[in-house]
């Protein structure tokens, strides 16, 4: 009856198989085929347990542990071999030390082409892609115009020419003239209620992507860091510990918005190297 | 035949003293040691699926145009590698199921590794002589943990480009040298064109190969070793009962394994998982939110949630806020596992080998704190879905971020001593059935009769 059970058990994994073929041959779907192979493994692996459980004799086997350690002649003679071997290394001391010199200097010099696996920081850390008079433009290359944002709506743009660039992505907001608190330096950085901030999160460098325009907070989807529109983007709550660095911005004659320059500091999370 | 090949092999090799031991190699009748051989399986089964996905997968940066069956993505400019696993998932035959099968893998793959190891912490299994392999088994998990990673983040997907966003940023908050550590491994400032590549290179062999390495080494301590069980009749310090490898443990370990193969390839038919093409291609400058990573990078991600926001500025350098809650809380987790045995050994000043394995009440201390770290880990998971549980039961998101603070740092201590209580108490119920039992003993009377006769307590 049990071994029944078994032979039945192994036809129905072969049955699956020839199922997954012909599924996989007319291109059913991944459920069919998936159920064809989930019932071949299966039943096949239930089979086997089954035989092990139900058709092979139960024995039980002891195994005495004497393996380690080993007995103490065996662990002298290794040590004294050891030694003896050593000192024989060690009677040409001088040799030694030119050995292990060599030794160093080559270890030393194979970590020298792991430094070509990191290119040197260059400008990338410390500066984006934004200069003096960069036209501000939107993911898709249109440039902002100042009548083109209602009040109360952000829009991310770049620097003309560097669309989609990940550390100059930049937030440009409107919010009602007046309501920004400009600290001294950064009083004329928000023309007619427009002010942009860096989109790269200053604790881990998630693009800062919600604004509930309401209370004028900016809030990082990652850690959910809170950001101030109106106090300089300073955080107030969550683990980031930086203000948003911010864009100054000017509007030309023919009504575009443009930076008045780069990022006064470097944008995102924060590295050792910064000061 | 079998008999022929036998022979034929010890002619050449004289391997049949150590084929004799071997066969009769006994393997302890336990559920839970089964779970370091699901681990094992899942490995296997990793890397057959995985040579299968990388026959199709093009490990590139460079922007392509989406032009292939999935009509909502039309036109999209997206990157080569990210357009290959659509076309690997939605394009040819049992793609699907093997990319699905091959990502739930990789979940259980952690968690049997995880689950094993809390087996082999509560009973003691760590001890001498096997600290070594407990020190092996850690080192797989933190190999496992990366090439996780590493995998989850190859499709270039949305989510999985944000948080490779976060690792880049954690790396490089470490002092001193994070910025090289960032660059070497990324290949240049996030986002590099290298990045793919390098990934790839250490997804599918520089991961994969110390695994392998270190699985082996893992085995062999074992064999070496015999495996340690729990107490029993006939089971002493010296000894090990269980099944004989041939057949008795071959075929049930073999049925085992067919058997995980099934849950992955039933899992990767019929739960979609890590649906690339919804999520969308990676763009630098959006993100999706909730975004929840794969469930064990989840108590990272709440730690980050959770992390001060202090940042140190000390003679002109910068130590970032990452650096406290993703690189020293996990420095430290892991440095407490690694050192464990060595740190219990100093206390208990227990130097003695041991065979036999403990109960999880015989010894309170080491129980407590095994709970108190566990359930550090798992409220860190849930911090890291802490935007969800917001929603879900609409509490303000800062008020659930200072509960979870509060409780990061109280509920280990309460976990712990509870837990302390707990063994405590089900050791001694423990003791008194034990000595209940040993005491009603039947002797032969004089008369010819039988009468019970208390004894002095016996052994433990
Ligand atoms: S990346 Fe913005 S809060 Fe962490």
């Amino acid at each position: 009856m049990k071994l029944f059970a078994i032979a039945v058990t192994f036809s129905i994994s072969l049955i699956a198989s020839v199922f997954f073929m012909i599924a996989y041959a007319l291109n059913l779907s991944t459920q069919l085929q998936g159920l064809g192979l989930f019932v071949a493994l299966g039943a096949l692996g239930a089979g086997i347990v089954l035989w092990a459980l139900y058709a092979l004799p139960q024995r039980q086997t002891v195994n005495a542990i004497e393996d380690y350690p080993s007995d103490e002649s065996d662990r002298a003679g290794a040590e004294e071999t050891l030694n003896r071997g050593t000192g024989e290394l060690e009677r040409r001391s001088f040799i030694m030390r030119f050995f292990f010199g060599a030794i160093g200097a080559l270890g030393l010099a194979a970590l020298f082409p792991f430094r070509s696996l990191a290119p040197r920081f260059g400008r990338g850390l410390y500066h984006t892609k934004w200069t003096s008079g960069s036209r501000l433009v939107r993911e898709d290359g249109t440039p902002v115009k100042v009548a083109e944002l209602a009040v109360g709506s952000v829009v991310t743009v770049f620097p003309d020419g560097a669309a989609g660039d990940e550390s100059s992505q930049t937030l440009l907001l409107r919010v009602p003239p007046g309501t920004i608190q400009a600290t001294k330096g950064r009083a004329d950085w928000a023309p007619r209620g427009y002010v942009a901030f860096s989109k790269v999160c200053t604790h881990a460098g998630c693009p800062v992507g919600l604004y509930r325009a309401s209370s004028f907070e900016l809030l990082c989807p990652c850690h959910q860091s809170v950001f101030d529109v109106v106090n300089e983007a300073r955080p107030i709550s969550g683990p980031a510990s930086r203000a948003l660095p911010q864009l100054p911005l000017a509007i030309d004659s023919e009504g575009y918005l443009r930076a008045q320059n780069d990022f006064s500091e470097p944008i995102g999370p924060g590295f050792w190297q910064r000061s | 035949m079998i008999r022929r090949l036998v022979l034929a092999a010890d002619d050449r090799l004289g391997s049949s003293h150590f084929l004799k031991a071997a066969l009769r190699k006994a393997f302890p009748d336990h559920w839970s040691f089964m779970l370091g051989e699901i681990a094992l399986y899942c490995f296997i089964f990793l890397i057959l699926s995985g040579t299968f996905l990388g026959f199709f997968f093009d490990a590139s940066g460079a922007h392509v145009r989406y032009q292939g069956s999935y009509e909502a993505l039309h036109g999209a400019e997206v990157s080569a590698a990210y357009a290959s696993v659509i076309r690997l998932s939605l394009e040819t035959r049992t793609g699907l199921l093997i990319r699905q099968a091959h990502h739930w893998a990789a979940l259980i793959f952690v968690a049997a590794i995880a689950v094993h190891m809390c087996r082999v912490f509560f009973t003691g299994a760590f001890r001498r002589p096997r600290e070594i392999n407990w020190v092996v088994g850690l080192t797989l998990l933190l190999l496992a943990l990366g090439a996780g990673f590493t995998g989850y983040s190859l499709p270039d997907d949305l989510l999985s480009g944000t948080g490779l966003r976060i690792a880049y940023s954690v790396l490089l908050s470490v002092p001193f040298v994070g910025g090289y550590l960032a660059f070497m491994f990324f290949g240049g400032n996030f986002p590099a064109a290298q990045t793919s590549s390098r990934l790839f290179i250490t997804h599918i062999l520089f991961l994969p190969a110390l695994l392998a390495a270190a699985m082996t080494i893992h085995l062999a301590i074992i064999w070496r070793q015999k495996h340690s069980q729990f107490r029993g009749p006939g089971r002493t310090e010296h000894n090990v009962v269980g099944s004989p490898l041939w057949p008795n443990y071959a075929l049930k370990s073999i049925g085992l394994m067919f058997a995980v193969f099934a849950v992955m390839i039933g899992l990767g038919a019929f739960f979609e998982i890590n649906p690339i093409w919804s999520y969308g291609p990676y763009y630098p400058a959006n993100v999706s939110s909730p975004a929840q990573p794969d469930w064990y990078i989840g108590w990272l991600e709440g730690a980050l949630r959770l992390g001060p926001n202090w940042e140190l500025h000390v003679f002109n350098h910068t130590v970032p806020s990452p650096f406290w809650a993703g690189v020293l809380v996990p420095l430290f987790f892991f440095s407490l596992l690694y050192l464990w045995p060595f740190i219990e050994r100093r206390i208990t000043h227990d130097g003695d080998a041991h065979q036999l394995l403990d109960h999880p009440s015989d010894v309170p201390a080491r129980t407590a704190v095994g709970a108190a770290v566990l359930s550090f880990a798992i409220i860190l998971t849930f911090a890291g879905a802490d935007d969800v549980m917001a929603k879900l039961f609409s509490i303000p998101l800062e008020r659930l971020v200072a509960i979870f603070q509060v409780l990061v740092l109280v509920l280990p201590a309460v976990v712990g001593l509870l837990a302390f209580e707990i063994a405590r108490e089900v050791r001694a119920r423990r003791q008194a059935l034990r000595n209940a039992e040993s005491r009603i003993i039947y002797a032969r009377t004089e008369a010819g009769g039988f009468a019970q006769r208390p004894e002095p307590e016996a052994d433990k």
